[in-house]
């Protein structure tokens, strides 16, 4: 027996409910999982104003108690007491957006039916007044009959008050009735909108600050140039702002490897050292700029509300291969990485489509397909301007991204008339207000995203890479025959070799191949390691990669190569996140099938092509 | 009129629904967004292609839809604006 009461935290989407959550719980945050779903249960510990300890759960916002997505079918299994592996909530904290009372009452009035001991409180209070809007709490206290506090989360105002009033109600009597739902919506929006109607002292006039900038940012032809702008600098940034960082870490790998090579005694260690773990590892952790400022640009586009006015924009073109503005958040989620996009299509109400979002997802060109772009490119394609301002290894970059735009569009299409066949989705979503990002919240979604990615680079990446570094080292191979086909590593890849020569690839590239199924990004550490293995000398071995490579590779090979990264389904995370996210194996496998056959027809074709043309 | 015929930020009010007309997960996701009869609306913005989606300010949220389902709103324009 727990001896900690157990309340829940309910309310809206964008009523500020995480921010209540945060101000109440602080850092004593536990996140869980819900047993057989794929939310996310997020619990605190919070005391009352006396030091009585509380369990706080934050439950999934909903806008009823009729759910339609597994989210909000746990928030309402949680209420109602049937929820598998959570405590019958003793009281409910219910949040509602101080500045959309009508609507959200209507939420309040048929939690209430549910007959549990609660307190309402109207947040973001300061965002009504600032618009004017003035409510009179002890109105809805009144005809509500409940406990009303008003509170500024971000702010922690309100706090002291809610928790006192919690405090009254679980002092208060325990309901004897069961709960009862009631599902009657159109007679709670009657009620919310007369108590509403009471409450609401002075009027405002509308969000004048959000109505200004959507203007704007919705406007038949600016919208779509301001998107396009945004999305423009985003990939512009992701270059220009990394090259000071990269250099920064690429020079702190450099001094390791050379500190280290010259206070190691030379030998199996030292190699292992430098050839596997430095440069192996190094190679991918240089990344970490350009991941992190794609991600500082789609944590913004989130925080701020843009994203969802980016979704009302694009909505008639994904219409137009079956799925709806809905799908373009996690699909623009995807560049950076499609692990949060695929999850994020938990937002997606329609199966059939979140399916095909979720299929088309691993398309969008993500991150840690930036390492081999970057090597390939930067070895192949000529670093010369097209046009003003226009880089020709830029423009490359640009077409493989469209490329697998396009590619997603094309298998959206096939996929909606074949393997994910259903009625056309809809569109229906609320526009939040503008807010301006916090600067904290950013600095955490930031700090989180790399965190997992350089845990990445310090357990799968690395792992990988000293594997590959011993198959590839031994056993040694006597005088004449090359060390990378001699050894273990070199026997498998010649295998594989068979089926990958015809579009193109050598075999250093099908033993590269093998160990970036883990993660892509580990094709570039692992063609690193091949070649140091290789190299007869020192100063071979500090040959920069992109060298090496310019001169060993043809350019319709490189160009193959390219090709197969962007279908590849090289990332054993998401196949996994896919197994999670569709509870079985049977879509997962079919992705890899799919994509793994356009990798091979995409790379065979670009190799044929380009031999013809000579290049 | 349809909600669709509406002029742009025009203030007018709900008539009447065909919430048989609708899908029942759609229609159902409309009365959650506020959508109901006798409800003040003003349509505020078009989708930049066909003109769809379209965006509307129903009590005071903003919501995104399509025609398709607008199609089931019937407004009147508000004499009082």
């Amino acid at each position: 027996m727990n001896p900690m009461p157990l309340v829940a935290l309910v309310g809206n989407p964008n009523a500020g409910k995480s921010a209540l959550f945060n101000a109440l719980t602080g850092a004593r945050q536990k996140v869980g999982n819900y047993p057989g779903v794929t939310v996310e249960r997020h619990s605190g510990r919070m005391a009352l104003n006396d030091g009585r300890p509380i369990e706080l759960v934050d439950l999934p916002g909903t806008y009823s108690l009729e759910p339609s997505s597994p989210d909000e079918q746990v928030t309402r299994d949680v209420l109602i007491g049937t929820q598998e592996g959570e405590r019958v909530p003793e009281a409910m904290v219910v949040v509602v957006d101080a500045t959309n009372l009508d609507n959200h009452l209507r939420f309040v009035l048929q939690l209430k039916k549910l007959g549990r001991p609660m307190v309402l409180t109207l947040n973001m209070i300061d965002m009504a007044e600032r618009d004017g809007l003035k409510i009179d709490l002890d109105v809805i206290a009144r005809e509500l009959g409940i406990p009303v506090v008003s509170t500024v989360a971000v702010r922690k105002r309100g706090i002291d008050a809610l928790k006192d009033a919690l405090a009254g109600i679980l002092a208060g009597p325990r309901p004897a009735a069961p709960v009862s739902l009631d599902a009657d919506i159109t007679h709670f929006q009657r009620e919310a909108r007369r108590i509403a109607h009471l409450a609401i002292v002075e009027q405002p006039r509308a969000r004048a600050f959000t109505r200004g900038i959507d203007r704007a940012a919705l406007h038949p032809v600016a919208g779509p140039m301001i998107l396009l702008t945004i999305l423009f600098v985003m990939f512009q940034a992701v270059y220009a702002w990394s090259e000071a960082p990269m250099g920064w870490i690429e020079g702190f790998q450099g001094w390791l490897g050379d500190d280290a090579a010259a206070n190691l005694p030379g030998g199996f260690f030292r190699s292992l050292l430098i050839e596997g773990i430095i440069n192996g590892v190094g190679s991918v952790v240089v990344f970490l700029p350009q991941i992190l400022i794609l991600f500082f640009f789609i944590l913004i586009l989130e925080a701020s509300g843009y994203m969802v006015r980016a979704a009302f924009l694009m909505d008639r073109m994904m219409a137009g291969v079956g799925l709806s503005g809905r799908a373009f958040i996690p699909l623009l989620s995807s560049f950076a990485c499609a692990i949060p996009g695929i999850m994020a299509t938990r937002s997606i109400d329609d199966p059939k489509e979140r399916l095909t979002t979720i299929l088309i997802a691993p398309l969008m060109t993500c991150s840690a397909r930036l390492p081999v772009y970057a090597v390939i490119i930067g070895a192949f394609i000529p670093a010369r301007d097209v046009g003003p301002g226009i880089g020709l290894q830029g423009l490359v970059l640009l077409g493989l991204y469209l490329f697998g735009i396009v590619s997603a569009v094309v298998a959206a299409l096939v996929f909606r008339r074949t393997a994910t066949q259903g009625a056309a989705s809809g569109f229906l979503m609320e526009l939040p207000r503008y807010q301006l990002p916090r600067l904290r919240d950013l600095a955490l979604g930031l700090w989180h995203r790399a965190y997992v990615f350089l845990r990445r680079a310090g357990t799968i990446i690395m792992a990988v890479t000293i594997t590959l570094w011993l198959l590839t080292s031994y056993p040694v191979a006597p005088g004449g025959v090359k060390q990378s086909e001699y050894s273990v590593a070199g026997r498998i890849a010649s295998g594989l070799e068979v089926v990958l020569r015809p579009i193109g690839f050598n075999h250093e590239m099908s033993l590269a191949v093998i160990p970036a199924m883990a993660a892509r990004e580990v094709a570039v550490s692992a063609l690193q390691t091949v070649y140091a293995i290789d190299a007869s000398d020192e100063d071979a071995r500090a040959e920069a990669l992109g060298s090496q490579l310019a001169r060993r590779w043809s350019l319709p090979t490189a160009l193959a190569f390219l090709m197969w990264f962007v279908f590849a389904p090289q990332c054993l995370s998401t196949i996994a996140v896919v197994r999670r996210e569709t509870n079985g194996w049977r879509w997962p496998v079919f992705m890899l099938v799919y994509l793994f056959g356009l990798a091979y027809l995409a790379a065979g074709a670009t190799f044929w092509l380009a031999t013809a043309l000579g290049l | 009129m349809s909600l669709c015929q509406l002029p742009l930020r025009t203030r007018a009010r709900i008539t009447s629904v065909d919430w048989d007309g609708l899908a029942q997960h759609e229609a159902r996701r409309l009365r959650e967004l506020g959508f109901d009869e006798g409800v003040s609306i003003e349509l505020l913005h078009h989708g930049p292609m066909g003109r769809d989606p379209i965006a509307c300010r129903v009590g005071r949220m903003t919501i995104a839809l399509r025609r398709a389902q607008a199609a089931a709103i019937s407004v009147e324009p508000d004499p009082q604006q």
